[in-house]
């Protein structure tokens, strides 16, 4: 395993409102990327934000060496990273945590994201290229969407929702993937998104058994399991619950272990 | 020319003065993935307590200007499961083990130093300073008489040298450490986090579901630094010094403050390769400064 390195920025751009889309010359981590791990990127330019962003992977290029990740601006930090310009170099460590896990006798995979959520999704959309994947995207509207030739590309079927119906479905894409569920069901379905959204889908996996792995987000310290600050609830028999570590446990979990009230 | 970089601590010797903080190393076997823990001074183990503890409800962290707040609220699987499993692992490494200890009674302190006599562990660290829990922690580090009898009762009980780490929530923590080293405390390590929180402008909230929890980082570094030059004028113990160490010239001014090791915590949060970092660093400093042995820095400091 390889420490922190400078990882040169080859693009930084807009890709819709708010969303950014950064790819980095990293051969060290797009050599060993797989759909739903992280990167941990030190802010650049402002030495009082000490802690690194968790960032999920969108796609990696192990024959060129480069990273995608899809950021949302939220905060200064993120506000400071999508001011990076090609040539600018970042400090990253990764890739971190368990991805998703397909077997390979899987033969129809959902993959469900939300906003930002949507973009590891499509790296596992890309990747698990052997099975049927239908992948159902939502956004708050058109101007929130991205790179949609990329997700028709990784995908067998794709379907698009819009709360504001600017693009797709008007409505939630939880909405689609019910009406979806109840014509077939996947062996396995695969989401990342907000929590309102993830917990309809842990929901719909339970009431149409179908396994689900879900990809959480929390506030996190180190990212390698030491520090103990980016807890999620996951059942346990004994007590109830325990509290694992969403940077080294997850951030990939089963939908029917996770307690996302206590999260 | 080789540069001495052992110090003793308590009678121990450290190959450098540099010491993984509690709370932010876990037993060491993640950031084994990315250092050499050999080449590191010590290492204090997470904060374990008698039962295992499930540690406080997330968000558990936030960032704050230069520093960070958390509120884990001591999660660890407990004294025996770590005696059992983690242990056998550490000890194959060649640097020396602080177990951080913490009781909700002094009963349940001194009940864990019971159990840690004759295991290969080089010293203990009595937590009474953690902010994050509803008994104990904190609340036994802030009088000088519950200190005193704290520090007293577990030096009876325990196999191997006591440090005793402070909080920094105090009035004066000169009346703290005089009461360790009354109590027969074998060392002082100080800070723990300062009392702190953040709040959410916008949702009206506060980050932290705990709503307050402890300050770390550079932003508690001259806090830090005052408080050990302020306990290494009024005892004669040795301190640990810590609190937003980053550098290895961080780590030279807590020396010359008065420290005889130092301890590395949210540093290591934010780059794995800090601690050995940190080494090389102090390694440089003593070498463009022509300092043969590192023991002179400590309580160096010219005023």
């Amino acid at each position: 395993m390889k420490g922190p390195e400078l990882c040169k920025v080859t693009d930084n751009r807009l890709i819709a409102g708010g969303m950014y889309k950064l790819r980095l010359e990293a051969p060290n981590v797009a050599g060993n990327a797989r759909p739903g791990q992280f990167i941990h990127i030190k802010v650049p330019g402002d030495r009082s934000r000490l802690l690194r962003r968790p960032i999920s992977i969108y796609d990696a290029c192990h024959k060129k060496g480069y990273v995608e990740i899809v950021f949302q601006v939220v905060g200064e930090g993120t506000r400071l990273l999508s001011a990076v310009k090609t040539g600018d170099f970042l400090d990253v460590l990764g890739p971190l945590g368990n991805g998703f896990s397909v077997s390979g006798d899987t033969r129809h995979l959902f993959v469900v994201g939300g906003g930002c959520g949507a973009a590891p999704v499509k790296f596992a959309a890309s990747r698990f290229n052997f099975t049927g994947r239908t992948c159902f995207i939502g956004f708050k509207s058109g101007d929130a969407a991205y790179d949609l030739q990329e997700f028709e590309n990784s995908c067998d079927s794709l379907l698009i929702a819009t709360e504001d119906g600017s693009i797709g479905y008007k409505g939630l894409i939880t909405e689609v993937l019910e009406d979806e569920l109840k014509r077939n069901l996947p062996d396995l379905m695969l989401a990342c998104g907000p929590v309102p959204m993830m917990k309809a889908i842990q929901q719909m996996a339970e009431k149409y058994r179908v396994p689900c792995q879900l990809l959480l987000e929390e506030r996190m310290g180190c990212g390698i399991g030491a520090c103990m600050t980016c807890a999620c609830a996951v059942r346990d028999d004994e007590d109830g619950f325990i509290y694992k570590r969403v940077c080294k446990d997850g951030p990939v979990f089963w939908s029917r272990e996770v307690m996302l009230d206590e999260a | 020319m080789r540069h001495n970089m052992e110090v003793a601590i308590c009678g121990i010797k450290f190959k450098n003065p540099v010491i993984a903080a509690s709370g932010t190393f876990g037993f060491g076997s993640e950031h084994a993935g990315y250092i050499d823990l050999n080449r590191i001074g010590g290492i204090a183990v997470k904060g374990l307590t008698l039962e295992p503890k499930k540690g406080n409800q997330p968000p558990r962290i936030a960032e704050t200007p230069s520093g960070m707040l958390n509120s884990v609220g001591l999660q660890n699987p407990g004294v025996d499961y770590f005696i059992e499993h983690q242990l056998p692992r550490l000890k194959g490494y060649d640097t020396r083990i602080i177990v951080n200890i913490n009781g909700n009674t002094e009963e349940e302190y001194c009940m864990m130093a019971e159990k840690l006599q004759g295991k290969p562990v080089d010293m203990l660290e009595l937590n009474i300073s953690c902010p994050n829990v509803k008994q104990g922690g904190m609340a036994f580090g802030t009088d000088p008489d519950t200190v005193y009898n704290v520090t007293k009762s577990v030096r009876a009980h325990a196999g191997q040298p006591v440090l005793v780490k402070l909080t920094p929530n105090v009035t004066d923590i000169r009346e703290i450490a005089i009461a360790v080293e009354e109590g027969g405390g074998d060392g002082i390590s100080l800070i723990n986090t300062v009392l702190g929180m953040a709040v959410d402008a916008k949702s009206r909230k506060p980050i932290l579901a705990n709503v307050v929890g402890g300050l770390s980082g550079p932003a508690i570094k001259p806090i830090a630094l005052r408080m050990v030059w302020e306990v290494s004028k009024v005892v004669g113990i040795p301190i640990v010094g810590m609190g937003g160490i980053a550098t290895g010239e961080d780590a030279v001014e807590f020396l010359l403050a008065g420290a005889a090791a130092v301890g590395v915590g949210t540093a290591n949060l934010i780059s794995p390769t800090a601690c050995i970092d940190i080494v090389n660093q102090i390694e440089e400093y003593m070498r463009i400064n022509g300092v043969e042995d590192i023991n002179e820095l400590t309580g160096g400091l010219i005023v």
